[in-house]
């Protein structure tokens, strides 16, 4: 049984939780062209190694950033998203409210 | 007759037959460098051969002979999917592996003994009316069952379970099972007869890309070229097509499955429950193969785990009870590139002279022969065939996806 730890709830079978794939910058939607767009929505690293994603605890919907080993299986460490995202993202285009 | 067998061992009037060639020396340069050598690559390099007389061809592959994915799948072959683009393909495949022992002269252990997949709510049923009329439509043998059927079909089955009701189940007649080794051997056999050499244990480490064309390709044995340069590296897709800087819609699970203990028997058709997320079959030495659980993320590690286990043994358990004191002889797992859409990647790459044979997820196998022989009319022509369009990797730019999800037994 493997064990994640929960920034919040603290260590859990890994069960409990959804991978929700590789930390990205999303691309300002006004400036990216089709091509770029397209490649943001479909492509992806698959790293074969450490990698860094998004990951969800269903239960109680916490979610956070963990960074694994794609190769080895191994959870290296797991934080919440403030570490990485400390402030508030506005985009241009696509923001229901302008 | 222990002394009539040994003379004819020694003697030299029959000489010890020998199927795949001794890896050659890398020669400078090939018409077509194949890397993966695997079903798909072999496959590729046969057709190349015959059916387009082009014979410089190399398949470079890191390991032995079909030792990845080829040797890793459940063997199933079927073509009941939903949309008609899927349909067509996996036809044409079911057709050939029709007539491939023969024609390879290799027994593939082709055996059509069809595919029925169980219904367990209305949802299920609706989709599997649709699978049937379309595959009706494109023309393969397809068709809805009640339950008074399916007891006739698999008397075995837990009919009656109470936490999955059975509401009724897809009969395809032309699925089958084929022996998945034998026929990566097949190809790679007469493909070798026909001139094209097979590199053992030769790993591809780098491709020198310029001017949108692949001009080199380096591997662990030394430096060489191709005219053509196609990728069927099925575990490995996006970190191959990363050497050559190409961006793949890929995500890579291991698929786990395993199988039982030799029994007499019982199950003729192969037997899958989308809904129960495991499928069964009986080989013809009476092992049951029991598939597939996809790890819930991406991961490169062919390791095995109790958790998928339990629930794939659980799943099985709620169609066939009896198999309870039944004791599994071996478990695996191999690593499946997956799509967002669950079709494969077949054709061109940004690349001029660079194909892609890719995104294989769990249905890799039974387009064997399908995929080589259009792929290779691609690289020979230059031009895609008809019917390899729907699954070219430029539909992710154009939103032109074909989703196949909901037909892909395996891991939904």
């Amino acid at each position: 049984m493997k064990i994640l730890r929960c920034p919040l709830n603290g260590p859990r079978n890994i069960s409990e939780f959804a991978c929700f794939g590789e930390v990205v910058e999303m691309p300002e939607p006004a400036e990216t062209g089709d091509d770029a767009w397209a490649d943001h929505v479909w492509n992806d690293n698959n790293t074969a190694g450490v990698v860094r994603e998004w990951w969800c605890h269903l239960p109680s919907s916490t979610w956070f950033i963990a960074e694994r080993d794609t190769v080895t299986d191994k959870i290296l460490r797991s934080y919440p998203a403030s570490e990485v995202y400390g402030e508030r993202r506005d985009f241009k285009a696509g923001n229901p409210s302008t | 007759m222990a002394w009539g067998l040994l003379k004819y061992g020694f003697s030299r009037r029959y000489p010890a037959r020998r199927d795949i060639p001794p890896t050659p020396d890398l020669k400078p340069s090939y018409d077509v460098v194949i890397i993966g050598g695997g079903g798909h690559g072999l496959a590729t390099a046969y057709y190349l051969a015959r059916d387009h007389g082009i014979r410089r061809v190399c398949v470079l592959e890191k390991g032995y002979l079909a030792g990845g994915n080829t040797a890793r799948n459940t063997a199933v072959i079927r073509s009941n999917y939903i949309t008609p683009e899927s349909v067509r393909f996996y036809k044409e495949s079911v057709e050939l592996y029709d007539g491939l022992s023969a024609e390879l002269g290799f027994n593939l252990l082709y055996s059509q003994r069809g595919q029925l997949t169980l219904a367990h709510s209305d949802a299920t049923l609706r989709t599997f009316r649709q699978r049937a009329e379309v595959g009706r439509f494109c023309g393969t043998r397809i068709e809805m069952v009640d339950r008074k059927q399916i007891r006739e079909l698999v008397p075995g089955l837990n009919i009656d379970m109470k936490r999955y009701p059975i509401l009724g189940g897809l009969w395809h007649p032309d699925g089958g099972t084929g022996r998945h080794d034998a026929v990566a051997w097949g190809y790679a056999a007469r493909a070798a007869e026909l001139g094209v050499e097979i590199h053992q244990r030769t790993e591809v480490i780098g491709l020198s890309v310029d001017n949108g064309r692949v001009t080199a390709v380096h591997t662990d044995r030394g430096m060489t070229q191709g005219g053509q340069v196609v990728q069927a590296v099925a575990g490995m897709s996006s970190r191959v097509a990363a050497l050559a800087r190409i961006r793949l819609p890929i995500r890579s699970f291991p698929l786990q499955a395993m199988v039982t203990q030799p029994l007499k028997p019982f199950l003729d058709p192969l037997v899958s429950s989308a809904g129960l997320h495991a499928y069964v079959s009986q080989t013809a030495r009476g092992e049951l193969v029991i598939g597939g659980g996809s790890d819930p993320y991406p991961l490169y590690a062919t390791r095995s785990t109790l958790d998928l286990k339990e629930s794939l043994i659980g799943h099985t358990l709620e169609l066939f009870p009896f198999l309870a004191e039944v004791r599994l002889l071996r478990q695996w797992a191999g690593i499946t590139d997956m799509t967002p859409d669950y079709s494969p990647i077949l054709g061109a790459s940004p690349l001029k002279n660079y194909w892609l044979d890719a995104g294989w997820g769990t249905w890799g196998f039974k387009a064997t022969p399908v995929a080589g022989k259009r792929l290779a009319e691609a690289v020979a022509t230059g031009k895609l065939p008809a019917i390899l369009e729907p699954f070219r990797l430029e539909r992710f730019r154009s939103f032109d996806l074909v989703n196949e999800m909901g037909a892909t037994a395996a891991s939904h």
